[in-house]
């Protein structure tokens, strides 16, 4: 069972509909506790940095375990930027530090616009098992005001004037900057390369 | 690099698609989830379910067209129409609906935009403003074209910005349903005045529309509904007719 963790931040319809239609089943978890039966975990997310102050102490220190079992992690959006130090969004509220770096606003010259809206292309850098199957420069939906730096655990990158990590990767904890789940059939692709981590 | 986008519309009114539909091997040429399904595989980058009910019954089947339409399209999806209140809002998001578009209701009462975007965040709120041409600017008008606000397009647009709009969809009054083109000046002029995305709709026409309103227009995204009618793979053959006329879009 998939833990989608629901803070609060947006919706969560969508993600769920695409980790079923990915062969996953899905569970909310109530409290940190409930994180123990999960097989792995989904943080998804829009919205302000702030949201996931929500998740703090005791969500943090069980999806921390979590991790070091080797359950597969999956931070989508706002999710994925928590997986980092911080965000200048809410310069106050801690992410988890899982990946080194903040979060910046994006600085783009018009014509382009920030917010970053709609569909970019990826980047791949070196291999990855979420982006199993998924071609060099797809177009995937986008829709942030604020992205990761890229560093050594990119899996892919996009440019909107600047260059961001689209795609991050360390052992099982994953994080993708864009909505796989409005990405169409590439974004399906990688669900099912997650749901495919999940069940071995 | 960011695709331009081309949104198609779907006009529904009771659970049904309206408006002239030409399309052969629909099983039900009427039935909203079968034609986004058509042009999800065609290759269409976003879906707007534009309700066109009065009635209370009405509202009701619009949640379960948007679960249907929903279940099977893996891009986003917004619903508009009628959308007065939270609990409207709340219905359709519930249902499977990414966005919102709002417009009478954020024009008579503009916290609405706050209000949706707190809890849903602005990615999830498009503020729709149907504008007519009068003398050297643009008007905006409310119910349908039907009432005058004493808004100007660009002062409007740009307190829907501020107050968390996350996109803009602009309507041309002037040419909605003349298939004379899209109001480039018109969108390049709110294109300019706003930072947020500004989706043209209103006079599509002919494919060279879409090269303008992108080229000349400086719009974001482009909407339609009823030039994606009138052939077999028409989402494909446009953005074909795009790439080669220098427009980057999203291959089908």
């Amino acid at each position: 069972m998939i833990a989608l963790i629901d803070y609060g931040a947006g919706n969560l319809t969508s993600v769920r509909k695409g980790l079923a239609a990915a062969g996953g089943t899905v569970y909310s978890p109530a409290a940190p506790t409930d994180l123990e039966r999960a097989s792995a975990i989904v943080v998804p997310g829009v919205g302000h940095f702030s949201a996931t102050a929500v998740l703090a102490d005791q969500w943090r220190q069980a999806v921390r375990e979590r991790i070091e079992r080797d359950v597969p992690l999956l931070g989508i959006c706002l999710g994925m930027q928590w997986l980092f130090e911080g965000s200048e969004e809410a310069a106050g509220v801690p992410g988890l530090g899982i990946f080194p770096g903040r979060c910046t606003k994006i600085v783009a010259v018009r014509p382009l616009k920030v917010p970053h809206v709609g569909w970019n292309t990826l980047l791949r850098i070196g291999t990855s098992s979420l982006l199993e199957g998924v071609a060099d420069g797809v177009h995937v939906y986008f829709t942030h005001t604020f992205a990761a730096p890229i560093t050594a655990d990119t899996v892919a990158s996009t440019t909107h004037d600047v260059s961001f990590a689209s795609a991050v990767e360390r052992g099982y904890v994953f994080g993708l900057q864009f909505h796989p789940e409005k990405s169409a059939d590439a974004g399906l692709q990688m669900l099912r390369n997650f749901v495919r981590l999940v069940h071995g | 690099m960011l695709a331009r986008r081309i949104v198609a519309c779907l006009d529904v009114r009771n659970g049904c698609v309206v408006k002239g539909i030409n399309f052969g091997g629909l099983r039900n040429a009427g039935d909203p989830a079968e034609l986004a399904k058509r042009y999800n595989a065609d290759g269409i980058d976003e879906v707007v379910i534009l309700d066109v009910t009065a009635t209370l019954e009405g509202r009701a089947t619009l949640t379960e067209t948007v679960r249907a339409v929903s279940k099977e399209l893996f891009i986003p999806l917004t619903v508009g129409g009628g959308i007065k209140t939270e609990a409207d809002a709340a219905a359709v998001i519930d249902a499977g609906a990414d966005k919102v578009s709002v417009n009478s209701a954020a024009l008579a009462d503009p916290s609405l935009i706050e209000r949706l975007a707190r809890q849903y965040g602005s990615q999830a709120v498009i503020v729709a403003i149907d504008a007519k041409r009068e003398d050297n600017s643009w008007s905006v008008f409310a119910r349908s074209g039907q009432t005058a606000t004493g808004h100007t397009a660009v002062e409007w647009a740009r307190e829907a910005e501020s107050r968390g709009a996350g996109e803009i969809l602009l309507t041309s009054i002037d040419r909605d349903g003349t298939r004379s083109g899209f109001d480039c000046e018109l969108t390049s002029t709110l294109a300019q005045a706003v930072s947020i995305p500004v989706i043209a709709s209103g006079g599509a026409g002919t494919f060279d529309h879409f090269v303008d309103v992108f080229t000349v227009g400086h719009a974001d995204a482009a909407l339609a509904a009823s030039v994606f009618h009138f052939s077999e793979h028409p989402v494909a053959e446009l953005k074909e007719h795009l790439r080669r006329n220098g427009v980057h879009v999203r291959p089908c």
